[in-house]
């Protein structure tokens, strides 16, 4: 039996020869970057730092568990993370000339010690040299909440093998939902069905047209994304804003605490002191991971979105099969919008969902289609996100302009490939057709 | 079980695909198909398997009348399928491919791939496919992902197998192997439908054999047919299967190859330090199953190749790092693979299509203008010449058959004096008739004096033109061998093994035989 390895993916013949000689086509792409990085660090962050010291506190005085604070000195952090990553990049420079690829564990290590880097200069430059990292974390995972229910909609959506660009409009329509129904209705859990109700529409339009008509996916998205856009932005001035106390005044969810395991220090508010839909986001992630790789259903989602004629071919109903899933995407995204209405503000806004659906998709995207992944990249943006609120308010000498833009910097480094290629099912974006 | 079709008719709008087919399949037999590309015989399975709906006619399974909404149905009646394409998801594990649609689970709808991964070993082990369940199959040599499709068909209890081409894609000994494991199937009283249009495997393996043409059973034959008869009832006349040609003769070396290498982008050698000459007047046939680097190494003549280094020089002159532009300008004419892809652009006219070489040159460009009626003389001409069957010059390239897109191609590349001509699968997907005459304009071009370089994975092309034969394994060479080395000694070079080893070895064999 040869033993030829000939990778046969759906479009491209094999090409995939094993062998003795695969030394890597080496790629600078990757000791560039971090040699790049890595000097911008030493002149700014380690011959640039602030002279004074940086407080980095862990708990609030009135905790049960109090963590004392973490004071380092700026020059000396800036220093020794600057040389580290100078080693880094030199390693990565070392391997790439024996045609050996930037290993992962060294580039997630370099952007660790960036982050330290960063953080210690930027805060040391404040005028308060003092920032609570409880808060930081906590307010990063509480604003990720509406962007993991976002791309966890389109790891269902692109596993099955449809594009969901619809995700903003899912989030909006959530949101709008929430808010109306909530106000007429006096309950903030009336709100979040009807969320979720709303998100179902959108999904159900995205269904009809992209897999009963065929049409262009990312077409059928983005149109679903004004149009939501519009008809929420109508109804506010036209409805929600005569009457804001009817229909715009949402009760808000409330905060369950679980006793006891809230107290844990830092971890104890993020995981245990969190309103409904923080929780569903916990559960949804776990769920959805399992379901994906270890179930019936999941097995299934995936043939559909990978080769959806083989699935065809052993009796597998292909285009039900998507529709179902982009209906339970459109559940999981309209409770997401929900967290705008009922958690975050009291209140529906034009527009308030502020592009996070394609920020959603660019974490399904960064997080390769896994809703882990998906999950801690979600995360990345919350906390770019929070970072710059939390910076904007100690004030820094950085501009506030700069620092909003930092979430969607960090979106653009991310998706253009920081972290390797990723793959996206094979069939996602392809009707199927059978025959 | 007993498998009958009768009647079956298979209409799209006016074309009729399969014609009042009628079928039977016994128990225990292999019945083979047999019929040109486009005769109907994969709509007549697909049918059969219930991908489509028969528009007349019926299907019995042990004497009772069955209709199958879908493939579901058809594997629950016990009928499997092994398609010409695999249907197997690149990504999935073995065990994953073998339990989609037909899972075993742990309650709560979890999955239970334990019961599956024990069924695959049981089978494996029975007819020694040696299938690891936990593989992924992307990874597998394309000979094992076939013993994975019919794993799945026996793991859903299959009586009657389906085989779609299913030696179109493996080396002779792959081949000699999925044989024995169809004799194998057989004796269990499983029967097998064997598709396909190579004579030496359906007479070696058939108990039946039912002859279609453009639709229609034309003649069912016995395996003990010659493959002249065979041949002639496929194609409705009779053709020569051997093709009488002069020895070649060689002139002077104007094409060189030395020590190419091509990379892939994840940086495996896919063409591994190659070195060969073709002379003037020559043909060098480069055999090898597919996706042993006979792409890559075309490509890289023409240019659409990146990190290629070593040299290739076409009289004196090095065409490494020069554009596909200039190369094509350099004298070299190139029938790529993937004729529809890369051959032709379909939704253009066939008579622009035979001017993409040579749209910007006289006489078919007049500065910045195009010439409509010189690229129309030029259409009527080789349309005439190449025998082209189309609606008329100006219909889309796309609308032709297989073989007639071949001709097209052909015809661009071989009307204009040429230093260099290389086809990749020159014949893929033709038929037998147009065979034969695209087989003749290439010794033309042979006899006109230009070097030519085949690629074919069809080793009896390769033996039908080749003066000398260069067999590709993982992107090396095994050897180059003259025009008439036996059959033998090329499958087991396209296995691996170098020329000298596969001469002694095949010379042992036959030794010990006498």
């Amino acid at each position: 039996m040869s033993t030829a390895t000939t990778a046969t993916t759906a479009g491209t013949p094999g090409t995939g020869i094993g062998g003795t000689g695969t030394a890597s086509v080496r790629s600078w792409k990757n000791p560039i970057i971090l040699s790049v990085v890595a000097l911008v660090s030493l002149v700014v962050f380690a011959l640039g730092a602030p002279g004074n010291s940086v407080t980095f506190r862990l708990s609030q005085s009135s905790d049960a568990i109090v963590l004392p604070s973490i004071v380092v000195s700026a020059p000396i952090v800036g220093w020794s993370c600057a040389l580290a990553m100078l080693a880094l990049a030199a390693i990565a420079v070392l391997l790439t000339r024996a045609a050996v690829r930037t290993p992962t564990w060294l580039i997630a290590v370099f952007a660790l010690l960036f982050l330290v880097a960063f953080l210690t200069w930027v805060v040391g430059s404040a005028r308060t040299p003092n920032v609570a990292l409880y808060g930081l974390l906590a307010g990063s995972v509480t604003l990720a909440v509406p962007l993991i229910f976002g791309s966890l909609s389109g790891v269902l959506c692109e596993r099955s093998g449809v594009v969901n660009i619809a995700i903003e409009g899912q989030l909006l329509f959530g949101a709008f939902a929430a808010a109306v129904a909530g106000s007429l209705s006096g309950s903030a859990f009336i709100g979040l069905l009807a969320a979720a109700v709303a998100g179902v529409l959108v999904s159900l339009v995205l269904a009809i047209f992209s897999i009963r008509y065929l049409v262009n996916q990312v077409i059928v998205g983005v149109v679903l994304n004004v149009l939501v856009s519009g008809l929420t932005g109508f109804l506010f001035s036209a409805v929600l804003s005569e009457d804001s106390q009817r229909w715009n005044s949402p009760p808000r969810l409330p905060v369950i605490r679980i006793p006891i395991l809230a107290d844990i220090p830092v971890i104890g508010p993020i995981l245990f002191e969190q309103t409904i839909v923080g929780y569903l986001m916990y559960i949804a992630v776990a769920v959805v991971y399992v379901a994906l790789y270890h179930s019936r259903w999941g097995l299934r989602t995936r043939a559909v979105g990978e080769h959806p004629k083989a699935a065809d071919t052993l009796g597998v109903n292909v285009n039900r099969m998507r529709f179902m899933n982009v209906l339970l995407a459109g559940v999981v995204a309209g409770i997401g919008g929900a967290f705008f209405t009922l958690v975050a503000v009291s209140g529906f806004g034009r527009d308030m969902t502020a592009g996070q659906g394609y920020i959603a998709l660019a974490a399904l995207i960064f997080g390769r289609w896994n809703p882990i992944g998906a999950f801690f990249a979600a995360l990345l943006f919350g906390f770019a996100t929070n970072l710059s609120n939390v910076l904007s308010l100690l004030g820094t000498p950085v501009p506030d302009q700069f620092l909003r833009m930092l979430p969607y910097v960090v979106t653009v480094f991310a998706v253009a490939g920081l972290v390797g290629r990723s793959r996206a099912p094979g069939a996602s974006g392809i009707p199927y057709i059978k025959g | 079980m007993k498998l009958e079709l009768i009647g079956i008719t298979k209409r799209f709008g006016t074309f009729v695909a399969n014609d009042h087919i009628d079928l039977v399949v016994e128990p225990g037999q292999v019945h083979s198909l047999l019929g040109e590309n486009g005769a109907g015989k994969s709509t007549l399975m697909n049918v059969l398997y219930g991908l489509y709906d028969p528009t007349e006619g019926e299907i019995r399974v042990d004497d009772e009348r069955v209709s199958f909404k879908g493939p579901g149905e058809a594997m629950a009646a016990g009928i499997g399928m092994v398609h010409q394409h695999f249907m197997l998801v690149p990504v999935f594990t073995v065990a994953e491919n073998v339990a989609l649609g037909n899972e075993t689970t742990r309650g709560a709808g979890l999955l239970n791939l334990s019961r599956t991964r024990e069924r695959i070993r049981e089978i494996s082990d029975q007819y020694g496919f040696a299938v690891d369940p936990d593989a992924v199959v992307e990874d597998l040599p394309v000979g094992v992902q076939q013993r994975v499709e019919i794993i799945k068909a026996l793991v859903r209890d299959a009586e009657v197998l389906i085989l779609d081409e299913p030696t179109a894609v493996l080396t002779p000994k792959e081949t000699d192997e999925l044989l024995g494991i169809m004799g194998q199937l057989t004796k269990d009283g499983k029967s097998i439908v064997f598709i396909s249009h190579k004579l030496r495997e359906v007479k070696a393996v058939s108990h039946v054999i039912t002859v279609i043409r453009r639709g229609k059973v034309v003649a069912t034959a016995d395996p003990s047919a010659s493959t002249t008869e065979l041949a002639s009832l496929m194609v409705g006349r009779s053709v020569s299967l051997s093709l009488d040609k002069a020895p070649a003769v060689p002139g002077e070396v104007s094409f060189r190859v030395r020590d190419l290498v091509v990379q892939a982008a994840n940086g495996q050698r896919v063409v591994d330090g190659l070195s060969f000459d073709v002379a003037d007047g020559e043909i060098l046939a480069v055999a090898g199953v597919q996706g042993n680097g006979q792409t890559e190494l075309t490509e890289a003549i023409l240019g659409l190749q990146d990190h290629v280094s070593g040299s290739i020089t076409l009289g004196g002159t090095e065409l490494v790092g020069r554009s596909v532009k200039e190369i094509i300008s350099a004298g070299v004419g190139f029938v790529p693979e993937d004729r529809s892809v890369e051959g032709l652009v379909g939704t253009f006219s066939v008579a622009e299509n035979l001017v993409l070489n040579r749209y910007d040159a006289a006489p078919f460009a007049r500065g910045l203008s195009m010439s409509p009626a010189a690229v129309a003389q030029n259409a009527d001409e080789k349309i005439a010449e190449f025998d082209v069957r189309t609606q008329s010059a100006s219909s889309p390239a796309g609308t032709l058959s297989g073989g007639n897109q071949q001709k097209v191609v052909m015809a661009r590349e071989l009307s204009r004096p040429l230093k260099l001509f290389i086809a990749s699968q020159p014949t893929r997907g033709v038929d037998v008739g147009s065979i034969e005459f695209l087989h003749r304009r290439i010794i033309a071009e042979r006899d006109g004096g230009t070097p030519v370089v085949i690629v074919s994975t069809e080793l009896d092309e390769v033996l039908e033109l080749a003066d000398r034969i260069a067999v590709l394994y993982r992107g090396r060479l095994m050897g180059i061998m003259p025009g008439t080395v036996s059959r033998d000694v090329l499958g087991l070079m396209m296995a691996g093994m170098s020329a000298d080893e596969a001469l002694a070895q095949v010379h042992d064999v036959q030794g010990g035989n006498l």
